[in-house]
C-alpha cells in the first residue's frame, strides 16, 4: 500500500523519529546560538558585552571605567627582554604590575615573581628564593631573575585547556577568557614557569585603587574560581604604550617592543646581546628573553 | 655610443651617492626626532654656575682638593686621574667640555660621558641601556646618564626592596 513506504523501519515509528530529530535540532540550535568564547564572538556582541561590563564595574567601584576592545595591530609580534646584569631585585615592577592590572590584594596575587639566586650556582630554580627581604638590594653574592608569563610561541598552557578558554592572539599575547575558564587549573600544571595564578577566593581590590583603564582580555576584574596571568599590559601595549613594569623599573632593565620591526629596541638586543631563555630545553619558545647588557 | 654608456654609468654613480647620503642623514636624524630628554637634575640653587663663577672670581686652574666650596662633592669617578676642570669648563662656567675642548651644554652631557663609555653610549642611543618611558612604537622619553648615575659618584646606589610576596601558610 502507498501509506506504508519502504523508508519506514519497523523499529521506529514516525513519532519517535520526529522526536529525536526535533531534539537534535534543538540541541544544535542551543549550542550554536548559546554563549561563545570571547575568541569567537562578533565585534557587535563584544561591544554589547563591554557596555554591560562598563556599567557593572561603574556601579561596583563608583568610577567611570573604560574597557578597550583593541585587537592585535597588524605586523606586530610583541617580545620582551630583561637585562639580568641590571636587575637589582627592588620589586618596583611587582608593585606597578599589581596596581596597573587590578590584581587581588587579599588574597594576594602577583603576576611577577622576582627570584633571588646564588651567583655561584647560576640559574637554579631549586635554589631560588622569592621571599627575600634584606634592608637593601642587591645583596652580595645574589642576582635576581624576575619571572612572569613568558608568552611562549608554543604554549603548553593553551594546549591543555579543556574548554579553549586561553589562546595566543595574533600579536603573540597569550590571553584568558575569564568567562569561559572553568577553573580546572590544568594550565597551571602545564606551565613550566609558574606564571598562572588561581583565584581561590573572591579577589579584593580597594575601589579607590582600581585602574579604570581596562581591556576585555586583560585587567578587567576577575571572578572567583578562574585563572589569571600577565598579558603584557594588553590595555597599554595595544595602545602603543610600554607595559607598566617597563616604565617602573628604576634600573632600566626591562625592554619591550615589536620583534618584526628591525629598528626596535628588542631587535637590537636580539642581534647584539647574549640572550637566554628560561627552560629552553622544553621547546616552549618563549618571547621573553633574558640578556646581559654589559 | 661609448659616450652614452659613460654618461649613463656616471649618472648611476651620482644617484647612488645621493641615495647613500640621504639614507645616512635620515638614520642620524631619526633617533633625535623621536626622543626627548628631561632637563638635567641640578642641586637646588647651583645653576647657573656663573652666578658665582663670574668675572669677579678668576679661574684657578691648578689641580687641588677643594676646601672652601663644593666640599660636599666626594669624587669617586676615576678620582686618581680626574678633577673638576676635566669636565667642567673654566671659560664658560655654565657648560661642560669634551676632551677636544668643544663646549657641551648640560642638556647634552651624554656626549661627554660617551667619550669614555662608548659601549654604554651606543646602547643608550639604541634605547637598551637605561629607562625609557612612553610608546614602544612612537614618542618616548630618555633619561640623561646623570639622572641615574651621579657624575661624581656614578655607581648605582643600592636601594630598599619593596615587600615581597607572603609565603604560603600550610593549614594545620
Amino acid at each position: 500500500m502507498a501509506r506504508r513506504s519502504d523508508a519506514e523501519s519497523p523499529d521506529m515509528t514516525r513519532r519517535q523519529f520526529a522526536s529525536v530529530a526535533a531534539a537534535a535540532a534543538a540541541g544544535f540550535l542551543l549550542t550554536a546560538c548559546g554563549p561563545r568564547r570571547l575568541h569567537d564572538i562578533s565585534k557587535d556582541t563584544l561591544r554589547k558585552a563591554i557596555a554591560d561590563w562598563e556599567r557593572e564595574y561603574h556601579e561596583k567601584y563608583g568610577k567611570a571605567v573604560h574597557v578597550s576592545d583593541a585587537g592585535p595591530i597588524p605586523g606586530v609580534l610583541f617580545a620582551y627582554a630583561l637585562d639580568l646584569s641590571r636587575c637589582n631585585g627592588n620589586r618596583r615592577c611587582v608593585e606597578a604590575c599589581v596596581h596597573e592590572n587590578n590584581q587581588s590584594r587579599e588574597p594576594q596575587i602577583q603576576w611577577i615573581r622576582v627570584l633571588s639566586m646564588n651567583k655561584d650556582k647560576g640559574i637554579d630554580f631549586s635554589d631560588a628564593n622569592p621571599y627575600y627581604s634584606p634592608p637593601e638590594v642587591p645583596e652580595p653574592g645574589r642576582f635576581y631573575v624576575p619571572t612572569a608569563c613568558q608568552h611562549c610561541r608554543n604554549p603548553p598552557c593553551t594546549k591543555v585547556c579543556p574548554t579553549g578558554a586561553t589562546w595566543s592572539e595574533a600579536d603573540g599575547i597569550v590571553v584568558i577568557d575569564y568567562d569561559w575558564c572553568i577553573g580546572c587549573r590544568c594550565c597551571m600544571a602545564a606551565c613550566p614557569y609558574g606564571a598562572r595564578h588561581f583565584n581561590w577566593r573572591v579577589p579584593h581590590v580597594p575601589a579607590e585603587e582600581i585602574n579604570p583603564d581596562m581591556h576585555y582580555l586583560g585587567n578587567r576584574p576577575r571572578p572567583r574560581g578562574v585563572v589569571e596571568k600577565c598579558t603584557w599590559c594588553i590595555q597599554r601595549t595595544r595602545a602603543g604604550r610600554y607595559p607598566a613594569c617597563v616604565e617602573a623599573c628604576p634600573t632600566g632593565a626591562r625592554k619591550f617592543g615589536n620583534m618584526l620591526d628591525p629598528d626596535s629596541e628588542i631587535r637590537y638586543i636580539l642581534e647584539n646581546k647574549r640572550v637566554l631563555l628560561l627552560k629552553e630545553e622544553l621547546k616552549t619558545m618563549p618571547k621573553f628573553f633574558y640578556f646581559y647588557g654589559t | 655610443m661609448r659616450n652614452a654608456i659613460l654618461a649613463f654609468v656616471i649618472a648611476m654613480l651620482v644617484a647612488l651617492i645621493v641615495a647613500a647620503l640621504n639614507a645616512s642623514a635620515q638614520q642620524a636624524a631619526t633617533p633625535g626626532a623621536r626622543v626627548e630628554v628631561p632637563p638635567p637634575p641640578f642641586t637646588d640653587g647651583v645653576f647657573p654656575c656663573s652666578n658665582c663663577h663670574n668675572t669677579t672670581m678668576p679661574a684657578n686652574r691648578t689641580r687641588r682638593v677643594l676646601t672652601d666650596f663644593h666640599t660636599d662633592i666626594d669624587l669617586k669617578h676615576d678620582a686618581e686621574h680626574r678633577w673638576c676642570l676635566d669636565c667642567h669648563d673654566a671659560d664658560d662656567r655654565d657648560q661642560l667640555h669634551l676632551a677636544s675642548g668643544e663646549p657641551v651644554r648640560f642638556e647634552e652631557s651624554y656626549r661627554l660621558c660617551g667619550q669614555c663609555h662608548g659601549e654604554k653610549y651606543r646602547d643608550w642611543r639604541a634605547g637598551v641601556h637605561g629607562r625609557r618611558v612612553g610608546q614602544w612604537n612612537g614618542q618616548k622619553q630618555y633619561l640623561l646618564c646623570v639622572h641615574c648615575h651621579s657624575p661624581h659618584q656614578p655607581r648605582f646606589k643600592p636601594m630598599p626592596p619593596l615587600a615581597g610576596p607572603r609565603p604560603p601558610v600550610r593549614p594545620k
